[in-house]
């Protein structure tokens, strides 16, 4: 290697991805005040399961931990939301923050008992935590038992008098949490976490033995990753003014569909999962909604993707055209081999 | 007996993934005779006989076995044709007893004069510990077992990858003496070995590998130690 | 008193299928390190093929097991040869993804070919008979068929296990999959054999869980749940101790069910959160 090699993480494609995020940033922050009520609750859709899928790929795809139960921590923030507007009076934006702490910090002892198991045991485990948050609000009879509680028209106003106004706060809200999140991820991918996140990924044993706290690494995810998946949850309910034990905890609504969205749009890549959850939203739009059909369908093109190009639609595009959006992955540079860099992918680390 | 060889390697290829192991290999082994394979760590032995044995992918052509190609054949087929690999490390299965590991080397029946009986009586001190989980016998008797398990398929060629390994030089000397016996029962052997000088005294011929190559070969009486230390080491 | 004597009788009981869900787990991740999520939903699978089959040939749902069972040996044998073995051996990601997606298809798929109606096997006059133990307990006789059929089932995997040759070969795969095959084995048709074996035994508890218990094409993750829990209470270390675990979530279950309803399966569950949080290796270990 010659003394002119640098390693950088940025590349030509990164560099045009970037400029495409702050041109897409503002357009999505002008929405409000040009779009219709139904385009802002289509982008508050998207933008709700994109954050969801980039949390879940955070957790299983980076820190190798596969759950099936994040639907516990989305049901928790919706009734954590319900519970601290109308018992405790407080603003519902203001909620969504503070279901966030409580979240992070239930899921303290929670993954202390869920690290005991491995792989798709851990899985199941955590679909069992989710079950007992479902059976437990089931018997809570404050919160609607069973049958489950609509939030009151008051709290609704709150926030905004007429619908319209409603739906920019939650939008602009949604679009905050949703960039906060991404930017929280990307941060955390940089800097020495997010190296040993890739060190645990590709050899947990030989992660352990450089001295990585593998333990302290995989808490700190599945502690942010509950921090955001409650607010996401916080502001799903927000958004449908009603809740349920069924529809709080869904496995299907919460687990099933974000996870076929990141395994198609790419499990273990930052793009991935927004990609997964862009061509899920443009199915659903020109296809219409089939019921068990369309989950059938969905669940073949992910067992589909899972056998024949595991690293999903971003995985492919990367491969194929050296794409990066966001300056990720580690290259070395040799400049003095050419005038612009050649893109040689040494190694992955997003 | 025919002239063709019972195993002949035709510029044998073998990779790990992008890693080329093998570059372009020829050897031959011909019905009866023991085949010494030598050389440094690191020189492909094991991946040889791996190859063969159908653990690692290769050309059809690049290996034929009493005539028929099968370089790249699933395992289970190259085993039914009558090839056994006596792995390095032994490689015992740990949950099952010394018995049942010798049983399920003989799932694929092949005819021939190897079976329980027999094998306990080239190795008296395993039918005394046939019951006994393998992971409590000493190394040499994990020796024996894991040939005993080879044996067992009634093989007409025997494959040993390192079988001094880990082993006191007495307990050596005593399996290459069983493996004379063995041969005399129509056996041929390919024995890869780290102790040249055992090597040797029990082959007929030997191939000295390096880096992926032979680069000396002859029968075993004619070899100098000169060559033999200028091939190993590549000088 | 003879109340709760019932209670836990009927726990050991209802225990003993929990057992042989967990078996069939337990077999897989065995023999080929394999967690199956779709477990729970091709055990209600089988609920539905015994129900196809008494509808349409007027069977009583244990002579169905006749037809049923063998079903599902092939069921399981095309699905291990024609989807996971093809994620085997390597990231732990595929193999849970692909039963995942498998499991949202299953109950999709019955969903839409049957419904979301509650369905219940009808075992006519077995469902009631009875066999009085004493004044207080009186056992039915179908929860005690279910729990010889349990026993007989564990007792039957022990033998094949460990002494026919088919067993030699599930436990040499499973302790050295790459060396097994040059012992003559097809290791693609020794996971197929696994699978259709254990799909058999679960298909077995299965029916006689839809005699007692309404199934719908939702009660498939409950069902993995149940088997998973046993296999977590009683460990992994032999399968009378998996036994005991499922009569230990059996019993529990029953108890809580007899103070209300609402609690039964919940209580199960922080039951399994317990052993987990205390004793993560199960409650019943091997002595050697």
């Amino acid at each position: 290697m010659s003394a002119s090699a640098t390693i950088t993480r940025s590349s030509r494609s990164s560099q045009v991805g970037l400029i495409f995020i702050a041109v897409a940033a503002a357009a999505l922050l002008s929405v409000p005040a040009w779009a219709s009520n139904d385009a802002m609750r289509l982008l508050i859709d998207i933008f709700l399961y994109a954050a969801l899928a980039c949390l879940w790929n955070f957790l299983a795809g980076y820190a190798g931990l596969v759950s099936v139960g994040q639907q516990a921590y989305v049901g928790l923030g919706g009734y954590g939301l319900f519970a601290l507007t109308t018992k405790a009076g407080l603003p519902p934006l203001l909620c969504v923050p503070l279901v966030g702490l409580v979240a992070a910090v239930a899921s303290i002892p929670i993954a202390m008992l869920l690290f005991r198991l491995r792989g798709a045991y851990f899985a199941i485990g955590s679909w069992v935590v989710a079950e007992v948050f479902r059976l437990s609000a089931i018997l809570i009879t404050p919160l609607g038992g069973g049958s489950g509680m609509s939030l009151p028209a008051r709290i609704a106003q709150s926030i905004g008098q007429a619908p319209h106004d409603r739906y920019v706060s939650v939008y602009l809200t949604t679009l905050g949490l949703l960039l906060a999140i991404l930017i929280g991820i990307f941060l955390v991918l940089r800097s020495r976490t997010g190296l040993a996140l890739t060190a645990i990924r590709d050899n947990e044993l030989s992660a352990r033995s450089s001295g990585i706290d593998v333990d302290r690494t995989k808490l700190i995810v599945y502690v942010v990753t509950a921090f955001g998946t409650a607010m996401i949850g916080a502001l799903i309910f927000l958004q449908r003014l009603r809740i349920s034990p069924d529809a709080g905890f869904s496995v299907n609504d919460w687990t099933a569909l974000v996870i076929f969205m990141v395994v198609i749009g790419g499990v273990g890549s930052f793009e991935g999962p927004i990609l997964g959850a862009l061509v899920y939203f443009f199915l659903r739009e020109t296809m219409s909604n089939l019921g068990p059909i369309y989950l059938i369908v969905l669940g073949a093109v992910a067992i589909g993707v899972m056998l024949i190009e595991p690293l999903g639609l971003w995985g492919y595009l990367r491969a194929r055209f050296g794409m990066q959006f966001v300056p990720l992955q580690l290259r070395v540079v040799d400049r003095a081999a050419s005038a612009a860099p050649k893109f040689e992918e040494t190694r992955p680390t997003a | 007996m025919s002239d063709a060889p019972l195993l002949k390697i035709d510029r044998l290829e073998a990779f790990y993934g992008d890693f080329q192991a093998l570059y372009g290999l020829d050897l031959e082994i011909s019905a009866g005779q023991i085949v010494a394979i030598i050389g440094a760590n690191g020189a492909g032995k094991s991946t040889l006989l791996n190859t063969i044995v159908g653990l690692i992918d290769s050309r059809p052509e690049a290996v034929v076995f009493d005539g028929a190609n099968i370089g790249g054949a699933p395992p289970y087929q190259i085993v039914a044709k009558g090839l056994a690999l006596v792995p390095e490390g032994r490689r015992l299965f740990a949950s099952l007893s010394v018995e049942e590991n010798l049983l399920i080397g003989g799932q694929v029946k092949r005819p021939g004069p190897w079976n329980l009986a027999s094998v306990y009586q080239l190795f008296p001190i395993l039918s005394e510990r046939r019951a006994v989980p393998v992971t409590s016998l000493s190394g040499g008797q994990q020796q024996m077992v894991a040939i005993g398990r080879a044996l067992m398929s009634n093989p007409r060629l025997l494959l040993c990858d390192e079988l001094s390994l880990g082993l006191a030089p007495i307990v050596v000397r005593e399996i290459y003496g069983l493996l004379r016996e063995i041969v005399a029962s129509g056996v041929s052997a390919a024995v890869v070995e780290q102790d040249i000088q055992q090597a040797l005294k029990i082959a007929d011929r030997a191939y000295c590998m390096l880096e992926g190559r032979v680069v000396l070969q002859g029968a075993a009486g004619e070899l100098t130690r000169e060559s033999i230390a200028a091939a190993y080491f590549g000088v | 008193m003879g109340e709760w004597i019932n209670t836990i009788v009927q726990g050991i009981m209802v225990g003993g299928l929990y057992a042989m869900f967990a078996i069939g787990l337990a077999l897989i991740f065995g023999v080929m390190k394999l967690v199956n999520i779709a477990h729970g939903d091709l055990i209600v699978l089988s609920a539905y093929v015994a129900l196809i089959a008494t509808q349409t040939l007027g069977l009583n749902p244990l002579v169905s097991l006749v037809l049923v069972v063998p079903i599902m040996f092939l069921v399981g044998y095309l699905i291990q040869r024609g989807l996971f073995n093809r994620t085997l051996g390597g990231d732990v990601l595929p193999p849970l993804l692909v039963s995942f997606g498998l499991s949202v298809i299953i109950q999709n798929g019955l969903l839409q070919l049957f419904s979301a109606d509650n369905r219940r096997l009808q075992a006519g006059a077995l469902e009631v008979a009875s066999v009085r133990l004493s004044d207080a307990v009186t056992i039915g006789l179908l929860p005690l068929l279910q729990l010889a059929l349990a026993v007989a089932v564990i007792g039957a995997l022990q033998f094949l296990l460990y002494r026919t040759a088919l067993g030699r070969s599930f436990r040499a795969v499973s302790d050295d999959p790459r060396i097994a095959q040059l012992m003559g084995l097809n290791n693609r048709h020794v996971f197929g054999l696994a699978m259709g074996l254990s799909l058999a035994i679960v298909a077995l508890a299965g029916v006689l869980l839809a005699i007692r218990a309404n199934f719908d094409p939702a009660t498939g993750p409950t069902r993995l749940i149940f088997g998973f829990e046993a296999v977590i209470i009683g460990g992994l270390s032999s399968f009378w101790g998996t036994l005991a675990g499922g009569i230990i979530l059996g019993i529990v279950q029953s108890v809580a069910a007899s103070i209300d309803p609402g609690y039964q399966i919940l209580a199960g569950h922080l039951a399994f959160l317990a052993v987990l949080a205390i004793r993560p290796t199960g409650l019943f270990r091997r002595e050697s």
